[in-house]
C-alpha cells in the first residue's frame, strides 16, 4: 500500500469492451446528429460526449483505481471549469 | 536499501500538468459555446461544409491508439514485453494517421481558400468567419498536442524496448499514456462540435 499505488491491472478484455463502447457510442453521436432535434442536439452531443470521456478517463487513464487525493484534486479542476463556463454565460445573458 | 522512487509524486505531477490543459482548452471551449448561441445558424453551415468522413474517421483512430497505449501497460505490467511494443507501434501508427488525415483536411480547405484572413473567409458571415478561425486554432492546438504525444510515446517505446520500463517501474509509459489520453479525451469533444452541429 501507498509504495506502488498504480499497480492495479486492468484486464486486456476489460480494455476491449471499453473501446467497444466508445466506438458504439461514438456511431450513436453520428447517427443522433442526422436527427434533428433542434436546440437538443447540442446538449445530446456533449451528453455522449462526456459519458465517452468518463469511459477514457475512468479506465484508459486509470481513475477508477487511483487515490482519493487524484479524485478530489481533478473534481476541483472540473469544478472550477464549471465556474468558467457558467460565468461567462452569465455576463453574456445580461449584457 | 533502495533509492527511494516517488512514483506517486511522477503521477500527481503529471495530473497537475492534464488540469492546466484541462481548462486551457475549456476556455477555447467556451469560446466556441459563446459564438455558437450568437451565430447558431452560421455555425451549422460552417459544420456542414467539414467532412463528416474525415471526422469519423479519425475518432475511430484516435480511439484506437488510446486502447492501445492502455493495452501496452497492461503488457508491461504483466511483463510481456513484445506486446508492449507492439501495442506502442500501433499507437504511433495512429497518431501519424490522424496527422496526415489532418493535413489532408486542412489542405482540401485551404485549397478553396477557406483559410484565416483570406478572401473567400473573410467575404462569408461573420459568423462563418468565426466558426473557421475557431475551427483552425482548436484543431490546430490540438495537432500540437498529437506531435508533442507522439514524440513522448516515441520516448516511451524506446524505454520499454531497452528495458528501463519494467513491470515494477513503468511511470514514464503511464505519464505518456496519461498524455495521449488527454489528447484523446479533447477529440472527443472537439469532433461533434465541429463536425456534428445541426
Amino acid at each position: 500500500m501507498g509504495h506502488q499505488p498504480s499497480q492495479h491491472i486492468i484486464e486486456y478484455k476489460t480494455l476491449g469492451l471499453v473501446f467497444i463502447a466508445l466506438l458504439a457510442m461514438t456511431g450513436v453521436t453520428i447517427a443522433a446528429s442526422t436527427i434533428d432535434l433542434g436546440k437538443l442536439n447540442v446538449w445530446v452531443a456533449l451528453l455522449i460526449a462526456s459519458v465517452k470521456g468518463s469511459l477514457v478517463l475512468l479506465y484508459f487513464m486509470h481513475m477508477k483505481y487511483e487515490s482519493r487525493v487524484l479524485w478530489l484534486s481533478f473534481l476541483t479542476t472540473v469544478f472550477f471549469l464549471a465556474i468558467m463556463i457558467s460565468f461567462t454565460f452569465w455576463d453574456i445573458a445580461f449584457r | 536499501m533502495k533509492a527511494s522512487v516517488d512514483e506517486t509524486g511522477k503521477k500527481m505531477g503529471m495530473w497537475l500538468f492534464l488540469y492546466t490543459e484541462i481548462i486551457l482548452f475549456g476556455g477555447l471551449f467556451v469560446l466556441y459555446a459563446v459564438y455558437f448561441s450568437r451565430f447558431t445558424a452560421d455555425f451549422i453551415q460552417g459544420g456542414k461544409q467539414l467532412s463528416l468522413f474525415f471526422g469519423a474517421f479519425n475518432t475511430v483512430i484516435l480511439l484506437l491508439s488510446s486502447f492501445t497505449v492502455a493495452a501496452s501497460i497492461t503488457a508491461v505490467q504483466k511483463g510481456q514485453k513484445k506486446a508492449a511494443v507492439m501495442n506502442l507501434l500501433v499507437s504511433i501508427l495512429c497518431g501519424v494517421v490522424f496527422l496526415i488525415n489532418k493535413y489532408v483536411e486542412w489542405g482540401e480547405k485551404i485549397h478553396h481558400g477557406i483559410y484565416p484572413n483570406s478572401d473567400t473567409l473573410t467575404g462569408m458571415s461573420s459568423g462563418q468567419n468565426i466558426f473557421f478561425g475557431l475551427y483552425y486554432v482548436i484543431t490546430g492546438l490540438h495537432g500540437l498536442h498529437i506531435i508533442i504525444g507522439l514524440i513522448l510515446l516515441l520516448v516511451a517505446l524506446f524505454a520499454v524496448s531497452s528495458g528501463r520500463v519494467t513491470a515494477s517501474r513503468f511511470m514514464l509509459l503511464e505519464n505518456s499514456g496519461l498524455y495521449w489520453h488527454l489528447v484523446d479525451l479533447i477529440w472527443i469533444f472537439i469532433f461533434p462540435l465541429f463536425y456534428l452541429v445541426i
